[in-house]
């Protein structure tokens, strides 16, 4: 083709103010509101104590949210997180209970690896039901959802599974109560697995497969990307996620029931959308998704502290928080 | 009603000096054209003559740009998205407008279903179903699943939807293109039938023996424009297919350049079969352009992507040099340097709602880092380049595809698809819906890469690009390819011919 190049090609335009993508920038200016509607309410509120609690409280979320980013960008829904981190967790436990292993340490570290695997495979089942067995995801994850809580209340028999080696309790309490440099260690996981998580979907191939299959599957397989493979991927990633978060979650209670984690997918679900990524595939935004699940702890957090509204509405208020997010969130789009 | 002649009726619809533009593109300049009471109205014209759009005016899915619709000799204004039905105009579309979770019974009854005392009179209404069905000669059963019908007993109950509205006249969209010969029979039976008790048709159709059959009067459509009506019986498939045709090529195309005989063959196809393909052979040889012709439906998109391993194959071998290329597998066809850009760009081509950079880079990733890794640095090069190479003109280079143009989307399109630096392309509609200026640049890119030693497959329902670009012409007809024009062979009325179904030829 005739090289006529137009002279507005010439020059590379500068990055101007409306250039910025809003839907990227309203997560972070909501968690500004946030913040300062909380120092209104409670001086106590902005404290770097206080908050580093809250971020800690949302570590667990913010985890399996990562995960979830992967799941909602490649087009998908997992709705099986919450009954899988306390599947995960009970054979974790178990695990530690056996007495396999003498070494205290050793055995943690055993469960750690026996939580990521189980975690991982745990996915690979939710998305090999999504794309070999051809089922609509939200259909395959509540099945799974199902299976996992029931396979957890069979292991409890009903009740709560403890760890019991006061020593294996001592060796693993820091990995959710201990600090580093004065950051708790939740939060320097979730940085580092959000680092992960960003480097993946932005600066490597499979990131930009899983979002060419969330917004349009034809073009992607079009293109040669193997969909079904990337799909299933994200599903195993959800997975792995989740494990970390039940490796933070063990040590802190050093218990499970089969009431552990119900309703987080809904959160990690929230979180995710409030984050800016849409819910239809297509657009990941993990640095968003983190600042959801900390939007997501601070407003009960900021509902505890005020004395004007009962915190048993906290389940409402992120009920509406959610819908207002989509709302925002569309009014974006049409402005764009 | 009362019996008339055939075609001897008063004029029930007409459009007079009817244009229609769709956003600043017109299709229907001023025409002409008018529906008497008991005729059987057949409207012909090649892809894109205007054909469909015109259908649309007159039954109220589109308003005229200018000039009228008359019905009953008054000026009227149809009322959109099917209301006429209620004045009696009824079309039966290419695409279903079937729900596939209802019965063919609430089908045919949807929206006026008959009821005693408030409750569904079943019991009449598939009494009812059943004797239209048995009018048409149709053994559908009246309580089946639309989901469970064969796609011909799907246009069977479309066809027995509209002759159970007592409508007085009846578009029919390529109504044959899905029925078997003793279907169409049945439902040519029923129109002639109905034609005589005063029913009006118009018959869009692309098979010019069934229009010298069936009609009594032909309008003929070239370019948007009214080119002739006539008696049918005045009429033969030659000289319909000669008015639909006939029309100078400009100087759009660039110079023709035949590749030697001895070149190698680098693409060959052996009996290939899909669901829809049958027994498929041709070569492909360096440098040449080669074209594909037929109506739209005739197996040509399914072909190609069956060789580009997007489609599953039933049988049958694709070679690219001595490699046999596995099925199914695109990563394989363009490891062997085979690339396919798809005809349908907003739905299977390039991510709409991405910037051109992940659009580009899309098929040719592994190119852009070792390892997994994404190298921004050397995607802004491939970007840049690609903007060059192809003149992609956008203002900001950070802009969305879908808010690019249509010639901007082709461009980088197949600015994607050359990532891949493929030794043959195989292109489906290169230039669908984009302006002229654009279509000059591809042709001149597809010539330029032929002289370079690509070998490109052009796959085109105009007409006179086929003939402008290519050097050898395969015609596909209903699955199967009918016939391959070379040299002097190479002109539309030979090509309509083959692809009407006129004219047929073993192929080497």
């Amino acid at each position: 083709m005739a090289a006529n190049v137009t002279t507005e090609d010439q020059a590379e335009p500068k990055r101007r103010w409306q250039d910025i993508d809003l839907r990227a920038v309203a997560p972070f200016v909501a968690l500004a509101l946030l913040l300062l509607l909380g120092a209104l309410v409670n001086p106590n509120f902005i404290g770097l104590n206080n908050l580093a609690n809250v971020a800690t409280r949302s570590a667990f979320i913010a985890l399996i949210a990562v995960g979830a980013t992967f799941v909602i960008s490649s087009g998908d829904l997992d709705l099986s997180v919450g009954s899988m981190v306390a599947f995960v967790a009970s054979l974790m436990i178990l695990f530690m209970n056996s007495g396999a292993i003498a070494d205290p340490g050793m055995m943690i570290a055993a469960a750690i690896v026996l939580a990521l695997v189980v975690g991982a495979l745990c996915g690979l089942a939710n998305g090999l039901i999504t794309t070999v067995g051809k089922i609509e995801p939200f259909i395959a994850t509540l099945g799974t959802m199902g299976i996992y809580r029931g396979l957890t209340t069979w292991l409890s028999q009903g009740g709560a599974i403890t760890l019991q080696s006061a020593e294996q309790q001592d060796l693993y309490r820091p990995a959710y109560f201990g600090v580093i440099l004065g950051v708790p260690v939740p939060i320097i996981v979730v940085l580092v697995v959000t680092c992960i998580a960003a480097f993946i979907l932005y600066r490597m191939r499979y990131g930009r497969h899983v979002v060419a299959v969330g917004s349009n599957a034809h073009v992607a397989r079009y293109s040669g990307i193997k969909v079904d493979r990337v799909r299933t991927w994200a599903f195993v990633i959800q997975g792995v996620c989740v494990a970390i978060a039940v490796v933070l979650y063990v040590p802190r209670l050093g218990s499970t029931s089969a009431t552990t984690g119900i309703l987080w997918e809904l959160q990690a679900i929230t979180a995710v959308v409030i984050g800016g990524t849409a819910l239809k595939g297509g657009a990941s935004r993990v640095w968003g998704t983190i600042c959801g699940a900390f939007i997501l702890e601070l407003v009960g957090n900021i509902m505890l502290l005020s004395n004007f509204i009962s915190e048993y509405l906290i389940g409402a208020i992120q009920g509406a928080i959610i819908i207002i997010a989509m709302l925002v969130q569309r009014s974006l789009v049409r402005k764009s | 009603m009362e019996s008339e002649p055939a075609g001897g009726g008063d004029v029930v619809l007409s459009a007079r000096r009817v244009s229609k533009s769709f956003s600043g593109v017109q299709v229907l300049f001023s025409v002409d054209f008018d529906l008497r009471r008991g005729e059987i109205h057949a409207l012909m014209g090649e892809n894109g003559a205007g054909k469909s759009t015109l259908v649309k005016v007159l039954s109220g899915f589109e308003q005229p740009t200018s000039g009228e619709v008359l019905l009953d000799g008054k000026p009227v204004k149809l009322p959109p998205n099917g209301a006429a039905e209620a004045l009696g105009i009824v079309v039966i579309h290419q695409e279903f407008n079937l729900a596939e979770h209802l019965t063919v019974t609430e089908s045919l009854f949807l929206g006026r279903e008959v009821a005693r005392f408030g409750v569904l009179d079943r019991k009449f209404m598939r009494r009812e179903t059943r004797r239209v069905l048995d009018m048409l000669g149709s053994h559908i059963s009246e309580t089946a699943q639309i989901s469970s019908l064969t796609v011909a007993d799907k246009q069977m109950v479309e066809i027995a939807k509209a002759i159970s509205r007592d409508a007085r006249i009846v578009f029919m969209d390529e109504p044959t293109a899905v029925l078997s010969r003793d279907e169409t029979e049945a439902l040519f039976r029923q129109v002639r039938k109905l034609r005589d008790t005063g029913t009006s048709f118009v018959f869009v159709s692309h098979k010019l023996d069934e229009v010298t059959e069936l009609t009594d009067r032909v309008t003929v459509l070239r370019d948007g424009q009214w080119v002739k009506t006539a008696p049918t019986a005045l009429l033969d498939g030659e000289s319909i297919a000669q008015l639909m045709v006939g029309r100078e090529l400009s100087s759009l195309y660039p110079q023709k350049t035949e590749p030697n005989v001895d070149e190698a063959r680098v693409l060959s196809v052996v009996g290939l079969n899909t669901a829809h393909v049958r027994d498929a052979h041709f070569d492909l040889r360096k440098g040449e352009i080669l074209g594909f012709s037929g109506m739209i439906g005739s197996g040509r998109t399914e072909l190609m992507e069956a060789i580009a391993g997007l489609c599953p194959r039933l049988s049958g071998e694709v070679r690219v040099g001595d490699r046999v290329l596995p099925a199914g597998d695109i990563q394989a066809s363009a490891a062997a340097g085979l690339a396919y850009m798809t005809k349908d760009r907003k739905s299977k081509g390039l991510l709409l709602g991405s910037d051109m950079t992940t659009n580009l880079t899309l098929q040719s990733l592994d190119q852009h880092g070792k390892g997994g890794y994404l190298s921004p640095a050397s995607e802004k090069k491939a970007l840049a380049r690609a903007r060059r190479r192809f003149d992609i003109r956008v203002r900001d280079a950070g802009v969305v595809a879908g808010r690019m143009s249509g010639g901007n989307q082709q461009k980088l399109l197949l600015a994607k698809v050359m990532e891949i630096t493929p030794k043959i392309l195989i292109i489906d509609e290169p230039t669908r819906g984009i302006d002229v200026g654009t279509k000059q640049q591809i042709y001149h890119f597809i010539a330029a890469l032929a002289r370079e030693g690509c070998s490109v497959i052009v796959v085109s329902s105009e007409m006179p690009e086929i003939i402008g670009l290519c050097t050898r012409i395969v015609v596909m007809r209903a699955g199967r390819i009918v016939g391959v024009l070379e040299g002097d062979e190479i002109n539309e009325q030979e090509i309509m011919r083959y692809s009407a179904g006129l004219k047929q030829k073993a192929v080497a």
